[in-house]
């Protein structure tokens, strides 16, 4: 059991399958098709074009990580004050269709949604007549739906271990309802909020299966980066997946200054 | 705990709306007699008979099964020896192994996707070689084993060491007292990492959909590349039918197994 030779194996793995590729996505990036050192694929990805499509995958990704915050965060409260096999039962209850593939579960949507579907038909009975499908409200509806349980687990766990002693002393000391909200469980719940974020705003920032299926009308980041798989323009592809890449991890690093690290963690 | 009231059991109520309203209508299309998956009439159920004659279909299920139980035997065995072998690691190397072991985890997938057939086709340009089924493993293999070292590590450190050595002392060598004993301890971890991982590579889609080749496709990009056709749609809520029932009889068994474990115990 001393032994660290052990772990040799997927040290090696990691540089093959990890870094070696991270490595690949920035030298393509700065590779011209036939070879050479060049700006020009950095120079079109920050283009107004694909700028603009940049934005506006972080902004639907910020308004689907803040719908999903607000509403997750009473629903993980309800949950935490449950009894404990009931609380069990509702979180068993909302990972569940998490285990149907996700294509599926959109194409559940894209039928709901969808020129004479149910929602559609219902909307224009009352006189809102206009498509669904294809709207940036469709997908972010998209985006909140696929991503929060992610917001849900997290927000529970560190509510349910929220000790009761710290309520009832903020009781005892007079605190309103209110108050006990913003001052004990809010500051405890930080951490399962930073995480929350980090699950939800990564992934949805980054997907483009959802514009796929739902989407029409703009393309986010990833949907450029597929078009550039499909073209098979591997360099300017790079060179998106690099820019998306960078602006992760500033994401991820402010959001971890907000948080206890640990708890961040998986 | 107080009994939740009304409002709290409301918004529950409208958020489980929320999560199965997707699954409710792929149900009911399922059943459906019309082609098209806005008009309700008529009851069939030759959509589920669809699902069997279509060889593609079949074909990329197979495939999906195959690669999901290859990549979580060798990412369980890879992470199992990983985590005991970097248990024995202490300070900065240990950090460094924990962070690069962790891009895959944190890293969108689209990049992840995307820096790998960077590889393949890099590599495969040297070798002569087309992306498929190998590569669609290997690349299964890199997210899947993180996280069961993820789940490995903790056993490890609620193992009592004691154990191992007292194994040695009563006359086992390394090899014997490693299956004899710390097998068993870390059993618990073993399986959830090698449950995580079949599941995490049955439901996989981009990091498939980028390193799968033109030739090869598990299930998900099979629903991906047919979500256009207007007559799959109904076989493929059939598909997603049973899928679901698959699901909800392994949770019911496993739920049941783990009360009456419990029960055992107690």
């Amino acid at each position: 059991m001393k032994s660290k030779k052990l772990a040799i194996p997927y040290i090696i793995w990691l540089f093959a399958f990890t870094i070696v590729p991270l490595v690949l996505i920035a030298t393509n990036a700065f590779q011209g098709s036939h070879g050479g050192f060049t700006l020009d694929n950095i120079a079109k990805a920050w283009s107004s074009e694909y700028l603009h499509a940049l934005l506006y995958s972080l902004e639907i990704a910020f308004v689907s990580t803040l719908i999903c915050l607000l509403l997750a965060y009473p629903a993980s409260y309800i949950i935490s004050q449950m009894k404990a096999r009931t609380q069990a039962i509702i979180t068993m209850l909302i990972t569940i269709p998490m285990w149907m593939n996700i294509l599926l579960r959109l194409l559940g949507w894209y039928i709901l949604l969808q020129n004479g579907g149910p929602i559609h038909t219902v909307l224009s009975l009352l006189g809102i007549d206009a498509p669904i499908l294809g709207t940036d409200a469709a997908v972010v509806l998209g985006m909140v739906y696929e991503f929060l349980p992610f917001m849900i687990m997290p927000l529970h766990t560190v509510m349910s271990k929220i000790d009761r002693s710290h309520i009832e002393a903020a009781q005892d000391l007079g605190a309103n309802k209110f108050n006990i909200l913003r001052k004990v469980i809010f500051p405890l719940s930080v951490p399962g909020i930073v995480s929350g974020i980090t699950m939800v705003f990564v992934p949805s920032a980054s997907t483009f299966i959802v514009t796929k299926y739902l989407g029409g009308m703009h393309l986010m980041i990833g949907d450029y980066i597929e078009a550039a798989f499909l073209c098979a323009d591997r360099n300017f592809g790079a060179a998106l997946a690099l820019t998306l890449m960078v602006i992760i991890i500033i994401f991820m690093v402010i959001t971890n200054r907000f948080g206890d690290e640990e708890a961040v963690g998986v | 705990m107080k009994k939740a009231k009304i409002p709290s059991k409301l918004y529950m109520l409208l958020i489980f709306l929320f999560l199965y309203a997707p699954i409710a209508v792929l149900f009911v299309i399922s059943f459906n007699e019309n082609k098209s998956a806005t008009t309700v009439e008529g009851f069939t159920l030759k959509w589920y008979a669809e699902v069997f004659k279509d060889s593609m279909l079949m074909d990329s299920l197979v495939n999906s099964l195959i690669i999901a139980l290859l990549s979580a035997l060798i990412s369980t065995v890879l992470g199992t020896l990983t985590s005991i072998g970097i248990y024995n690691f202490k300070g900065a190397p240990r950090k460094l192994f924990q962070t690069v072991s962790n891009i895959p985890i944190i890293n969108p997938e689209i990049v992840t996707g995307f820096s790998l057939l960077l590889l393949f086709t890099f590599v495969g340009t040297l070798f002569r070689f087309e992306m498929g089924f190998l590569t669609v493993l290997l690349a299964h293999i890199g997210f899947c084993t993180p996280y069961v070292i993820l789940s490995v590590t903790p056993k490890l450190r609620q193992m009592d060491n004691h154990i191992y050595e007292a194994a040695l002392d009563l006359g086992c060598n390394q090899l014997k007292a490693f299956f004899k004993v710390v097998l068993f301890e870390l059993l618990p971890g073993i399986i959830s990492g090698f449950l995580i991982s079949f599941t995490y590579s049955l439901d996989d889609f981009v990091i498939s959909y980028f390193t799968c080749g033109a030739s090869f496709q598990t299930l998900p990009i099979y629903i991906f590349n047919n979500n256009r056709i207007p007559k799959k749609i109904p076989m493929f809520c059939a598909l997603s039918v049973m899928l679901f029932l698959v699901i909800i009889t392994i949770l019911i068994i496993v739920n049941i197994s783990s009360i009456k474990a419990e029960q055992k115990d107690k």
